[in-house]
């Protein structure tokens, strides 16, 4: 092929490229801007919380006329912070961009197994992204159901209801087309000797992931498909017969049921929590074991985990749904496997954890967003027990008690862990380092507000304050003992916003005049460090195909003294 | 460096990139599927009243419509085994007679089952049995487009690559086979399902 030795123009190099390094950057650049945008209407939601009435400073006048959230408007923005932040932001960033980027780099690929696949996937993606943009110029607005888009209420919803839909099928496509290819690229294209066990950990977790992404979201394309009918065609499959709206019975045939929607949606929804999580735990487990120079503590016993983790995230999605009177059977059915899918999570964390003892840990910006990570997914996680439980469940079920719990797993969790990698892997794609110091400021200004917003919703959850109120619950009496948080976390979280101008301001600044640094610079066994430049050469990766000699985590194989490396890359043939 | 084992077999696997990719990509479609019928049932089990599928539907028209997806089945398979034996016309033949069959399915379905429905006024809305009609067979049908689109390339322009890369244009017709055998499947499914339960 002569592919690599002309200069290729301009749109086909940056814009409709196939090189899985660009898409990985498009990927990752396009979710970073969604994460903000998300994060924007939640603090506007969140002013709202403190401040009930008063007028929203700086992008009021854009919202309304008098400048104030309507309780419309703060519905809709509610339901498209979730499913932007979700669907838009962390999972693109998470798989789509490291993924990407990273996943073939570890294996020794030149590519992923299907380039212009690879590349239709991430255009499905942003034609989704502008779908869901769109919704919100839809005549009365956007969707406003909440993420989960609960039938029926979501089937007799404004018409920005069904380009959420249209949007949602668009995102699915996408996220099938790269399925396919991370699970193809990692069984077919592995380097020699590169075989199972000795894959890095976030292959591991992307290859799970990949299996997740496709066997649990056709479901939810299926149950899309339902919804359109419901809103275009008057068919009734989420609507039960006699429905009464605004004091008259709805005109339809009737005879469905709204169950059907929860159950497609969660049989989706749950795994996806796992989408969430996986990648996270395969960055962090990459940086650790690199940072504190030692191998993973039982990597097998993670690896074992994980896949277990996948197969058991198929089989607990109606704890979601203990409020829908499915019978004491069922619950104790779906409490038993959220109880058992909490073990191999618990092995995992243990085993990175038990990772750190004894290393001589490097405190580098990436290192802090790890160790940030792990009690913060663990308060997450050991939160999460009581609402997988039903008796637990019915008093906490939709209070800020499940807000909290799940944005301890997926914010200061997850995107901490993308955090990480963003760090970690910046020298890679860039050559260049990213500054330590605003790093630094970054994290610890992100720590501690970022629970400052999460650690009082457990509090006004336990007192029974609902997640779906505009007012934040000032017209509730037994909501007022827990009232005064809500100015609190508000603060917390334009502290946050500041915080996050740091980053901003860290990239833009070290892509420009960045440190410059060798290819290795965290000095990491892995192929995409040891094997490859930085950055990586295009289209083909490697100078040469790189043949695998041992594990991922070969760190603190001799001194390091006498100027020697302290690690064993995977592709260093040794002579013994 | 090419991106490898797009041709030839990957030895340790024993497979090449695209035949995963497929059947990857038909779990995810049997996923779907599923979820459409599971549907059914829940429906189905929570109606309080349900047409008999034999009575409300066209069972004759049916079972012609599944022998023609079966023969189209087969004709596939000559299609595939007529390229390994290097026989380009026979290839076209069984190639354009499986297009044609997937034309008269199609045909049949909409002619003589969709539109004298709807003229009866059995839409969907009328009630869910005629809502999950239109849904499952409709996604069907759709599947079949997309599969006659993919054939009637591979027909057509893409035949090309039979000149310089046989091996490879095999392997795609094999990969068509394979899809071609899933939209069958899922119909031999539909069909006992909806028509005669």
């Amino acid at each position: 092929m002569t592919d690599h030795h002309h200069e290729e123009p301009f749109w086909r190099k940056y814009i409709f490229s196939v090189d899985h390094k660009v898409i990985g950057i498009q990927y990752a650049v396009t979710a970073m801007i969604f994460l903000l945008f998300g994060f924007c209407l939640m603090l506007i939601m969140r002013w709202n919380l403190a401040y009930p009435g008063e007028v929203i400073p700086i992008v009021g006048k854009l919202l309304s006329e008098d400048g104030m959230l309507t309780p419309d408007g703060y519905n809709s923005f509610g339901a498209m912070h979730g499913t932007i932040m979700v669907f838009l932001g962390v999972v693109p960033l998470a798989v789509g961009g490291f993924g990407n980027y990273v996943l073939p780099l570890q294996v020794g690929a030149p590519d992923m197994a299907f380039p212009k696949i690879n590349m239709a996937s991430y255009w499905t993606f942003f034609l989704g992204g502008v779908c869901m943009l769109a919704s919100f110029f839809m005549p009365q607005g956007t969707a406003s159901s909440g993420w989960t888009m609960y039938a029926p209420l979501s089937v007799i919803a404004t018409t920005g209801e069904t380009m959420w839909l249209v949007g949602m099928v668009f995102l699915i496509t996408s996220s099938l087309l790269g399925s396919v290819n991370f699970i193809v690229t990692v069984i077919q294209l592995r380097a020699n000797g590169l075989t199972w066990m000795r894959l890095p950990f976030f292959v591991w977790t992307q290859f799970v992931t990949a299996f997740l992404l496709l066997l649990a979201f056709p479901p939810l394309e299926a149950a899309a498909v339902f919804q359109i009918m419901d809103r275009v065609a008057g068919t009734s499959f989420f609507l039960p017969s006699g429905l009464y709206v605004g004091g008259e019975v709805l005109n339809v045939a009737g005879g469905g049921t709204p169950l059907l929607w929860q159950h497609l949606f969660w049989f989706l929804a749950h795994p996806e929590v796992y989408v969430l999580i996986l990648p996270a735990m395969g960055i962090v487990a990459e940086v650790i074991a690199n940072n504190t120079r030692k191998p993973l503590w039982g990597y097998r016993s993670m690896v074992y985990s994980i896949i277990f983790l996948g197969f058991m995230s198929f089989v607990v999605w109606a704890h979601h749904m203990f409020l829908t009177g499915m019978g004491t059977t069922m619950a104790a059915f779906f409490q038993t496997t959220t109880m058992i899918i909490s073990i191999p999570s618990v092995i995992i964390l243990s085993a990175l954890f038990i990772s750190l003892w004894g290393g001589s840990i490097r405190f580098t910006t990436p290192m802090l967003f790890a160790l940030g990570f792990l009690p913060m997914f663990g308060i997450g996680g050991l939160t999460g027990l009581p609402l997988g439980l039903a008796s637990a469940d019915i008093h906490l079920h939709d209070t800020y008690y499940v807000i909290g719990h799940f944005h301890y797993v997926v914010a200061p969790g997850t995107i901490f862990a993308l955090f990480a990698g963003i760090y970690y892997w910046f020298p890679k794609v860039t050559g260049k380092r990213m500054n330590e110091a605003l790093g630094k400021t970054h994290f610890y200004g992100s720590f501690i507000c970022i629970n400052g917003v999460f650690m009082p919703m457990f509090i006004q959850g336990l007192a029974g304050v609902s997640r779906r109120l505009y007012d934040g619950g000032s017209t509730y009496l037994h909501a007022q003992p827990v009232l005064q948080w809500n100015e609190f976390m508000t603060i917390a979280a334009l502290g946050l916003f500041f915080f996050q101008i740091f980053f901003i301001i860290n990239l833009i600044i070290s892509l420009a005049k960045g440190e410059k640094v060798s290819s290795n610079v965290w000095d990491a066994t892995t192929l995409e460090w040891a094997a490859a430049p930085s950055p990586p050469l295009p289209h083909v990766n490697f100078e040469k195909v790189p043949d695998v000699y041992h594990g991922p985590y070969e760190y603190s194989t001799n001194s390091g003294g006498n100027g020697q490396p302290d690690f064993t890359p995977q592709h260093k043939k040794i002579n013994s | 460096m090419e991106v490898p084992y797009t041709v030839k077999p990957r030895p340790d696997t024993g497979l090449y990139n695209a035949k995963i990719g497929v059947w990857l990509f038909l779990a995810s479609e049997v996923m779907l599927f599923g979820a459409l019928f599971s549907s059914y049932i829940l429906l189905r089990m929570g109606a309080s009243s349900w047409y008999v599928g034999s009575e409300a539907l066209n069972v004759p028209i049916g079972t012609f419509n599944t022998m023609v997806l079966i023969v189209s089945s087969v004709t596939v398979v000559m299609a595939w085994a007529s390229l390994r034996m290097d026989d380009l016309k026979k290839y076209k033949m069984y190639m354009g007679i499986t297009i044609l069959l997937g034309l008269v399915f199609l045909v049949v379905k909409i002619l003589f089952e969709y539109l004298p429905k709807i003229d009866h006024g059995h839409v969907p809305s009328e009630h869910n049995f005629y809502a999950i009609y239109f849904v499952l067979t409709g996604l069907h049908a759709l599947h079949v487009i997309g599969g006659l689109v993919l054939n009637a390339y591979l027909w057509g322009p893409g035949t090309k690559m039979w000149e310089t890369e046989p091996e490879q244009f095999t392997n795609r017709i094999e990969i068509a086979g394979l899809y071609w055998h899933f939209v069958d499947i899922v119909w031999i499914f539909l069909f006992p399902t909806i028509y005669l339960l």
